[in-house]
């Protein structure tokens, strides 16, 4: 049945870019989330009126996350090929495809944790500080539990973005489903390979975007 | 306890808002200070310089010793634990349980968890929430989510417990059983209480001491029961006519002058004891005149009972004079409105 509507599928090699996505995603989602939370901390407790206000150090970083946010992903990894070259000693692969998914979406992941944590009432932080919390105190049991939701939702977000961005970073010899959907079945012309792929693309969106919407549903006590 | 010298604050630059104007002020061991005014009067300022979340342009300020004024961020954080506060919108973690929020000044100080499940246990039972320790701040009503905060505020044993506008989020009933509450807190703990207020109601109630603030300046200061017999400024005059003249005074006295015009109309103010004394019904046996009572009312403060009565006295001139000197002589302050 399945061989009738997907004859040109080799499903071994299916299932090879099948993980090779999953893992770079997954990998890419790790390190975006720990970036980019402490690129959106830093931009947060460095605007004006917060603990570490510093007018400068706000402005270089928001222009830093703003310049890599803007920059087209395919264009991204071009840019990046020397010093993906240089951490990774390689271009092929999975594993190359990490610096460039990483630096493309923490500065995107940042934004979306300053506006989780501009949405924390400015009394919680005023209480914790009334009651002698250090920064660190103020950053690991008041900031972060108090926009986990958002924090949550957000990566969920930023995990989607990344399936698209490692199709993307397939192309240019990361491997992946994305490879797989545009060698074999494009440049081949097998649009049963595509399709395969696309389908299991999408199982792989389903699945963050439930676990994402799990997680928020049972954190979130407001 | 409290000791602030010269006290300024200034927002931003030279020409900046100044926010707290010169105030000097003392506050006693285990006292609860009021201190009342309207928004942006300076009091939340005020309030905020006495843990050091915001710092003085010039002046000093000291608490139990200690200048918070020029003491190293290290060191304030101790003194924060000891100088607490209570918030008008209680500011818990909606993250935290009724129990994890009174941890977490706990937690701050770097108490051992055995020591602190216990400590959370007894102030959950002195605040008085039995049975709603798992609960979330968002299944809590406002009442509740302020026992939290009061909770939490004591967890740390503060010697001072500063409350901004603790109250003012509550319906007049829950806002008389949290100033129960916080009168014994400071009965009991003996911890010296500030709160900062634009409701007379909460100062009459449990205040011994009243600041009156006015553009960043105390303009009145002193024990309750005087500021409510004999208040200077006009601003405290307004915020006293708040509790003592019900609503409607004004509509009281025209009613009677037009139904009768020809009485005099006297507005006796009652102290202390005399509260308590006839002086009503020895007037009207003593005096050829006929007394018709327009409205009265009486007042508890922490200090003694305060009382008014407005009277219309019906009679002749000199009975009618005598019968005032006579209520002169009762140590009741008596004095004719004149009709304007």
């Amino acid at each position: 049945m399945i061989e009738k509507f997907f004859p040109n599928v080799d499903w071994e090699l299916m299932w090879e870019a099948t993980k090779e996505t999953i893992y770079m995603t997954a990998a890419s989602t790790f390190y975006t989330f720990i970036f980019g939370l402490i690129l959106g901390i830093v931009l947060f407790l460095t605007s004006p009126g917060q603990l570490w206000a510093n007018r400068t150090f706000n402005f270089i970083t928001g222009t830093f996350v703003n310049v890599f946010r803007s920059i087209p992903f395919l264009i991204l990894i071009i840019l990046l090929i020397p010093f993906t070259k240089l951490i990774m000693e390689s271009m092929r692969g999975p594993q190359a495809a990490l610096p460039a998914l990483v630096i493309g979406s923490a500065p995107f992941y940042a934004r979306m944790v300053l506006i989780g944590l501009q949405e924390i009432n400015k009394g919680v932080i005023e209480a914790a500080r009334s009651m002698g919390a250090k920064t660190s105190t103020i950053i690991f049991k008041v900031l972060i539990p108090e926009s986990l939701p958002a924090l949550i939702s957000g990566i969920t977000v930023t995990a989607i973005a990344l399936v698209g961005y490692t199709a993307m970073a397939g192309v240019i010899g990361a491997g992946g489903l994305g490879n797989l959907a545009y060698l074999d079945g494009f440049q081949r012309n097998r649009g049963d390979v595509t399709l395969a792929a696309t389908i299991l693309i999408l199982i792989i969106v389903f699945i963050i975007q439930f676990i994402g919407d799990l997680a928020v549903k049972k954190i979130d006590k407001r | 306890m409290i000791e602030l010298k010269d006290v300024n604050k200034r927002y931003g630059q030279k020409d900046g808002l100044l926010a707290v104007d010169g105030v000097t002020l003392s506050i006693g061991d285990g006292a609860i200070f009021g201190i009342i005014g309207y928004s942006g009067a300076g009091k939340s300022t005020l309030i905020r310089l006495l843990n050091g979340l915001e710092k003085p342009t010039s002046g000093t300020i000291t608490i139990a010793g200690r200048e918070i004024s020029s003491v190293s961020a290290k060191e304030l954080r101790t003194v924060r634990q000891k100088v607490s506060m209570i918030f008008q919108h209680f500011n818990l973690l909606w993250s935290r349980t009724v129990k994890g929020n009174i941890a977490f000044p706990l937690e701050i100080a770097g108490v051992p968890k055995a020591e602190r499940e216990r400590k959370v246990e007894e102030l959950i039972d002195l605040v008085g929430l039995r049975g709603r320790e798992n609960a979330y701040p968002s299944e809590l009503s406002g009442g509740q989510k302020q026992r939290v905060g009061i909770a939490r505020a004591l967890a740390n044993e503060p010697e001072v417990l500063l409350c901004d506008e603790a109250t003012s989020a509550l319906d007049p009933e829950t806002t008389d059983q949290i100033l129960d509450l916080l009168t014994d807190i400071n009965q009991r703990l003996g911890l010296t209480i500030v709160m900062i207020t634009h409701e007379m109601h909460v100062i009459r109630k449990i205040c011994h001491q009243v600041a009156v603030m006015e553009a960043g300046r105390v303009v009145e200061i002193g024990n309750v029961l005087d500021v409510f017999q004999q208040p200077k400024a006009a601003i405290t005059k307004r915020f006293v006519s708040q509790v003592t003249e019900p609503a409607g005074t004004e509509q009281a006295l025209a009613h009677v002058r037009q139904e009768v015009p020809d009485g005099t109309l006297v507005k006796l103010v009652f102290i202390g004891e005399r509260t308590e004394q006839p002086v009503l019904s020895s007037l009207i046996r003593s005096f050829q005149v006929d007394v018709n009572i327009v409205q009265g009312n009486i007042t508890h403060t922490q200090g003694g009972a305060y009382g008014t009565l407005i009277l219309q006295i019906l009679g002749n001139e000199t009975t009618v004079q005598e019968a005032i000197q006579y209520l002169h002589n009762e140590g009741v302050q008596a004095e004719v409105i004149v009709h304007d």
